[in-house]
Parts: C-alpha cells; structure tokens; sequence
C-alpha cells in the first residue's frame, strides 16, 4: 500500500490501482453523510477534483494522485456514505484507475513514512 | 489558541477528549470522540449536557420597581415584557432603529428581578445596549462566576430530578432557584435543540462537581458544538449571526410569535420598540421575505451560503444555515426567499459546487419538538 500526503492510499490490484482515504482522513472528516463520485471511462490528470466528500461539518475532495484513466467507482458509497468511516481502508475504497505505467506510484510514501507523516 | 478565553470547565473537555476549536471568543468542544453523528442521535434518544458557558448571563435589578424595569425593557423589544408571569422565561430579540435583530434572548421573571441570557458573540454589545437604555430603571449585573450547562433528551428530566428533585414538576419555559449541594442553582425548563430539557446556571465553584453527576446519570452524554448545530437546525431553531442579524427583521424571519399582541398595533402597549415601523408594516402588510425551511432533494447538503434560484434562473436568495439531518436522515436548510416562493412545497433550485439542484420550501421544525408543555 502506497499513501499520499492527502491522505489517500493506494493499492495495485494487477494493472489498476484502487484509491481510498485513510482511517486517519476519515477520523478527521466525520462522519461522511454524501459521496459523489466520477464517471467511469473517464481521463484525469494528477491532482483533478474527482470526488466529493460531504461530512457532518464540511465538504472536501479527493484527488486524482496520479495521470490515468478512472475505470471502475463504488456505487455502494452513494447509497452507504457512512461505509467511509466504518471501513475506509477496505469496503469504502472510492475508485480504481488504469495507468500506463504503475512505477509513477514509487514517488508516494509507505506505510511508515505515512505514519511519520500523522505521528 | 492565545486570545481565546477558556471555559471554567475547559480541563474536564480536554479529559473527556473534546476537540477544542475556536468559537466565539472562547475555546470550545465541537465534538468528543463519539462524533456529531453519534451525539445528535443521543441527544435525541437519551440525553446530550452542553457546556454554553460562553453566553452571557445578565440579572436586571429594578431601581424603580419591576413595573418600570419592565417597561423599559420592552422599549427595546417587541415583545410583551409587562405580561410574563412570575416563574415563567420569554424568547425577546433586541430590535434596531431599522427593525433588524441586534440579538435575541431568552429573560425570565424572577419575583424581583429579570434574569436574560444572551449570545456569546453579542455580550458584550447587549450589555452596552442595555446599560445604556436601562440606566435609570436598572442595575445591569453581569453574572461572570456561572456556568452555563444544558441538559437536553428524553432523559434529560430523570438525570437532572436526580440531583434536584423539583425540577420534575417544571412545564416548558418555567424557571426555578433550588439547591444542589448548597450551592443555589438556577433552572429553566427549554433548551436550543426542539428536545425537552433544561438549561441550568450554577456556580463557577461547583460546576465541575455538578457537571460530572449529570455525566454519571444513565444515558447522559457530553455533547459538542457541532452537534448542538445539527440539533437546533432539525427545530427549526435560528442561529444569530447566520438565519438572523442586523438586516433580517424578526417578521422576515418568522418570529411574528416572539410579538404578542399586547405590542402589535391594537395592543395595550402597541409598538415603541426599535424599528416598529417597519415591524408593524410587515406584520400588517406580510415580508417581502421570508426565512423557509428547505429540504433537497437528493443527498447532497446545502450549507451556509449556496445560492437559491426559481426554476426559471430568477435569483432568490441564500441558504442561512444548512447540512445533514441525522434525525431526518436527510439534507435539510434554511434560507430566505421572495415570499411569493415561500409556500410549503415549492419547487426551487440551490446551487452545490456549479450545479443547480432541486430543493423543496419544507415546513419548520424538520424534527417534532417534544417539549413540555
């Protein structure tokens, strides 16, 4: 798992890589009430507005990290926002993109580099 | 958090793991690790204690009699001051020359004084405002050795009669001095989140004490500010500074109720308030505006802010305050449109990050009150 320094993580499933927001990200947002989330087969560049997040106290987004193509969403967290906060490392994953090349996830850090990051 | 003042109970919030943020002047709890989501439904169901310490606690003492405070007192307000009976507390808005809301409150007839609690935000103001009009028919004594504690829910009458017992007997609005440890504690039976409940003043000295046996009662639980948000909101409940301030007249905001009739025109005391020229127009006349209720369509909240808009693109107006429900589940806001929009059940539009979306004027409160009556 790879994290970035917006709270997201990152796992390769084969040539996809899934996103989510970490159990710390999702402390500090609250109970999540409203996830909207991207068309699929759509093409995005790092750091594009992909999801919104509402929680109880604010709205926030959640970044494209990396170029690639948004190839799969979970349609469960549109129904089940609060799937953020009760498993946001597991069922709540957001979205799974396609890359050219999955070595551009070496520049993010692991897992404790992202706990220095919180500590 | 260097210029914030902090709360007399601020050492037991850090203990019971609140997030202090900055509100008000002051360091307050926005929420503890149970989360808003979590207080709100408690709150509901058993029984949230809020620390609002932070509000201002003023006692009016009469230098001419109470007839003459009284009357006084209702020159800045449009509302029946004379008529509250002894025991009972009164919602009263501070009125501008223009017929804006300077602030509201809650007083009370207290035998041989007034008791008026104000907002934290406008305390210093009010006290101004009133020491200024006041002078020669009362002492204005700011209280600054209380706490201020609201006991709210279901079981809120349980965990409080606990302590003190006559509390059991009070109706919604009426207040009471008892004893709690020899310490005189002042009750009233009302609250800012549509549940039953309390709202306690005690000494400074013991308010610690008094605060961790409400904690220890069965099914108390310490509540935070943003809850308290999510809470008033679902009652329909204004916020100052946000659903009401200086350019919102109490008619506009619809709080005719606030004006009892002995201050609108026909009454014995009719106007002679700040602003009754515009507040007797627009009570006789109606707004030109109207605070509603909203309630989207969809999942999305609209907060503080989106812009409202008929679904022909003509602009309306502005959400006031707004987020998710817990108790309705849903959405839910409130803002001010044309009155010609205001009915129950139409169909306008909020804007949410570029997009218009469907938003329906709802009736006020979104959850049923439960008070006491």
């Amino acid at each position: 798992m790879k994290y970035t320094e917006e709270h997201e993580w990152l796992r390769v499933e084969g040539d996809l890589v899934v996103v989510g927001i970490t159990e710390h990200a999702a402390t500090q947002l609250g109970d999540v009430v409203f996830v909207e989330l991207p068309e699929t087969e759509t093409m995005v560049a790092a750091g594009d507005e992909v999801v919104v997040i509402e929680s109880v106290k604010a709205a926030s987004d959640i970044l494209a990290p990396v170029d690639g193509e948004i190839v799969a969403v979970n349609a469960k967290l549109v129904d089940n926002p609060g799937l953020v906060n009760e498993d946001p490392t597991g069922a709540a994953w957001f979205f799974k993109m396609k890359l050219d090349d999955l070595s551009v996830l070496d520049q993010f850090m692991d897992e404790d580099e992202y706990n220095d990051l919180i500590g | 958090m260097s210029d914030l003042k902090r709360l007399g109970l601020h050492d037991l919030h850090v203990e019971l793991g609140g997030r202090m943020v900055p509100f008000a002047g002051y360091e307050m709890p926005v929420q503890y690790p149970a989360g808003v989501m979590k207080e709100h439904l408690q709150t509901r169901a058993a029984a949230g204690l809020f620390d609002v310490s932070h509000m201002g606690q003023v006692i009016l003492r009469p230098k001419q009699g109470m007839e003459a405070l009284c009357l006084g007192f209702e020159a800045l307000m449009p509302v029946d001051v004379l008529g509250l009976a002894q025991g009972r507390q009164r919602y009263g808005l501070f009125t501008s020359e223009t017929g804006g809301i300077l602030d509201d409150l809650m007083f009370a007839n207290r035998g041989d004084h007034l008791f008026v609690v104000v907002n934290a935000a406008c305390k210093e103001a009010d006290v101004a405002h009133m020491r200024a009009h006041l002078g020669d028919v009362a002492e204005v004594e700011f209280i600054a050795d209380r706490a201020l504690v609201a006991l709210q829910g279901p079981a809120a009458e349980a965990a409080l009669g606990s302590l003190v017992p006559e509390v059991a007997a009070m109706r919604f609005m009426d207040v009471g001095v008892f004893g709690w440890q020899g310490a005189e504690v002042w009750v009233s039976r009302s609250g800012y989140t549509g549940e039953d409940g309390y709202e306690i003043s005690v000494p400074e000295a013991v308010a610690e004490g008094f605060v961790r046996a409400l904690l220890a009662c069965d099914g108390v639980m310490p509540i935070g500010l943003g809850a308290r948000d999510s809470l008033r909101l679902e009652a329909g409940l204004c916020l100052y500074g946000h659903d009401i301030d200086t350019t919102t007249s109490p008619v506009e905001a619809g709080l005719t109720w606030a004006i009892q009739k002995a201050r609108r025109a026909g009454g014995a005391r009719a106007g002679g308030f700040p602003g009754a020229e515009r507040i007797l127009r627009e009570l006789a006349e109606g707004p030109e505006r109207c605070r509603v209720g909203l309630r989207p369509e969809g999942r999305a909240p609209m907060r503080e802010g989106v812009e409202l808009f008929a679904t022909d693109g003509t602009p309306l107006g502005k959400v006031t305050s707004g987020g998710f429900g817990p108790s309705v589940e849903a959405p839910v806001a409130m803002g001010y449109v044309p009155a010609s929009y205001a009915k129950t059940g139409t169909a306008i539009e909020g804007e949410v990050r570029g997009k218009r979306l469907p938003v329906a004027v709802a009736e006020m409160p979104f959850n049923p009150t439960t008070y006491k009556r």
